[in-house]
């Protein structure tokens, strides 16, 4: 009895040295390796955090109902005046004509590319696509511009110009996004559909598109994000203006990243010593809210996105 | 309802690579006729061709005759859409649709079809099929819930009442029960027993003791090689092919002495 104890123990001791002792040094790779990513995370966190914490400390001065809801039409000088109601339009107006624009275009594409194409045709767009991924984004400004140059005249300015140049730039992420999405719907679903004696265009739109919906409005989302802050090619499109303009086929309009170019640009105002309503750096303040601004835009866009993802994603009980 | 299904000579193909080749049988109606064979000798892919699904892969084609009462299914004027409509599927996987309630999952073949149905007709059907596939008792309170949120062999039940809610000829089951538990394979087993009275029944398996359970005929496929194509080596009652079957590979494969 005492020798099968004795027997026992030393089993016991040479298990726990098994699965105690081993590997030392994989524990330390282990160990490095984790401080690299934290480390790692850090680095990428901080400039965001301080890019954040200095437009936010920068922007929120200015930051009201009087800076989100008047223009510049009639404001010079240091005047304590002034909004970027405009802007916010502009943005707001060629953004979503960039979007009606480039979702459908993309989300075809993107379903051509998953569902129907096969062999040269199909490589073709993939390739095309990727390298319009590439195109910088003033070209994309100029090919919008010379191309209405053509029709309409030289030195025409146009809102939906700027809303072509736009989707010159989106079409592709869309693109890509989308067909990331549709190729994530397990072929099941598809077959299923199909025994039910669905037809394959049916089968596309309410069993692909709707169990992607989700994947696919993060896609768009993140189009959005990339072209909202674009500033080269509106510059060049677009113009610039001072008054509040809602048309995108009727005249030069103002955006939100041409309005923070604007005013960075113009610099601080010479005050006369006596005029206490004069503000020196009035123009660089509201660049800094109109940042401000810009990135609560997309935060907001972001949040809709967030909240359209839990609404129709696949759920489970 | 049940419909008698008649293939002669019947090779396919995927692109140029022969699967299988040279079959030729006839499926009766109302009864349960059981396909067996090693892996990837062409039970799949022959189930597949019943209903035209085989050509959802690329490249993928027939040569011969597959006639439901005699109208080819492969007949220049014959809809696949229509032929899979008379001809439903049940998957080895259970696939629920994901984005669907278990009340829309019954009502997918009518839905995704743009039909329109009234609220009462619509609940008929969703109660019939349901219980048609013996899963009624267990969902009916709680039908608005997602269908993925049941247990894999509910589900399996679930995609069987989808199946027959659309009212086909023929239902095809490809392993139906690979995925189950043996309770609910038995629940299945059960339910192909009661769906028999009305439809014509196909079910692959790699189930012997189910092929012998479940089915009135019993066809042996069998390959002589990888890359050589599947070929229907015996078909017969199946009491006769587990008993004193015609040709030595089917004795060797049912007595469990090869595959």
């Amino acid at each position: 009895m005492s020798a099968t104890t004795e027997t026992q123990g030393a089993a016991t001791d040479r298990v726990r040295g098994m699965l105690t002792g081993a590997d030392a040094g994989r524990r330390r790779t282990d160990r490095t390796m984790t401080v690299l990513v934290y480390v790692a995370f850090l680095a990428a966190i901080t400039p965001l955090v301080s890019l954040i914490w200095t437009v936010v400390a920068n922007g929120i001065e200015r930051f009201g109902p009087d800076f989100l809801l008047f223009s510049m039409r009639g404001v010079f000088g240091g005047m304590d005046a002034g909004g970027a109601y405009h802007a916010i339009v502009g943005t707001l107006v060629i953004t979503l004509s960039a979007t009606v624009i480039s979702v459908p275009i993309g989300i075809m594409t993107a379903i051509y590319l998953v569902e129907y194409g096969r062999g040269p045709l199909a490589r073709a767009v993939t390739f095309f696509v990727d390298v319009m991924t590439g195109i910088p984004s003033i070209v994309a400004g100029l090919f919008a511009i010379s191309l209405f140059g053509l029709i309409m005249g030289p030195g025409v300015r146009l809102g939906i110009i700027g809303a072509i140049a736009l989707s010159v730039l989106m079409i592709p992420v869309v693109v890509r996004s989308s067909e990331e999405m549709l190729k994530l719907v397990p072929n099941e679903l598809r077959e299923a559909s199909y025994a039910l004696g669905v037809p394959k265009w049916l089968t596309i739109v309410k069993v692909v598109l709707r169990t992607s919906v989700a994947g696919l409005t993060t896609g768009v989302l993140l189009a959005i994000a990339r072209v909202i802050g674009e500033t080269a090619p509106l510059l060049v499109t677009v113009g610039v203006t001072d008054s509040i303009n809602f048309n995108p086929f009727d005249g030069r309009m103002m955006t939100l990243p041409v309005f923070i170019y604007r005013q960075f640009q113009q610099g601080l105002v010479p005050c006369q010593p006596d005029d206490a309503a004069c503000i020196t750096d009035i123009n660089y303040m509201r660049a800094w809210t109109a940042a401000l601004t810009l990135i609560l835009i997309v935060m907001l866009l972001n949040l809709l996105g967030r909240l359209v993802t839990k609404l129709f994603a696949p759920k489970l009980r | 309802m049940a419909q008698r299904i008649d293939v002669k000579d019947l090779n396919i193909y995927y692109g140029d690579f022969l699967a299988v080749q040279d079959v030729s049988m006839s499926i009766e109606p109302r009864s349960v006729t059981a396909f067996i064979g090693p892996s990837g000798c062409g039970k799949s892919t022959f189930l597949r061709t019943l209903n035209r699904m085989h050509e959802v892969i690329p490249g993928a084609r027939v040569e011969g005759t597959v006639e439901m009462e005699g109208v080819d299914l492969y007949g220049d004027d014959v809809d696949p859409v229509a032929v899979r409509r008379s001809i439903g599927m049940v998957f080895q996987r259970p696939n629920p649709f994901p984005t669907m309630s278990i009340r829309d999952n019954v009502l997918a073949g009518v839905k995704l079809n743009n039909r329109r149905m009234s609220k009462s007709d619509a609940d008929d059907m969703v109660e019939q099929s349901l219980r048609g596939a013996n899963l009624w008792n267990e969902v009916k309170d709680r039908l608005e819930k997602p269908g993925s949120g049941l247990s894999g062999g509910q589900q399996q039940r679930l995609c069987i009442a989808r199946a027959i809610a659309v009212k086909p000829q023929v239902l095809l089951m490809d392993e139906p029960c690979s995925a189950l538990d043996p309770i609910s394979t038995l629940a299945i087993e059960d339910l192909i027993q009661e769906l028999k009275k009305d439809y014509t029944i196909v079910i692959v398996t790699h189930n012997m003791q189910q092929a012998a359970r479940v089915s009135d005929r019993t066809a042996f496929f069998n390959i002589a090689g990888t890359g050589k194509p599947g070929r229907l080596i015996e078909m017969n009652d199946t009491a006769t092919i587990f008993s004193s079957p015609a040709e030595k590979a089917t004795e060797d494969y049912v007595s469990g002495r090869f595959g």
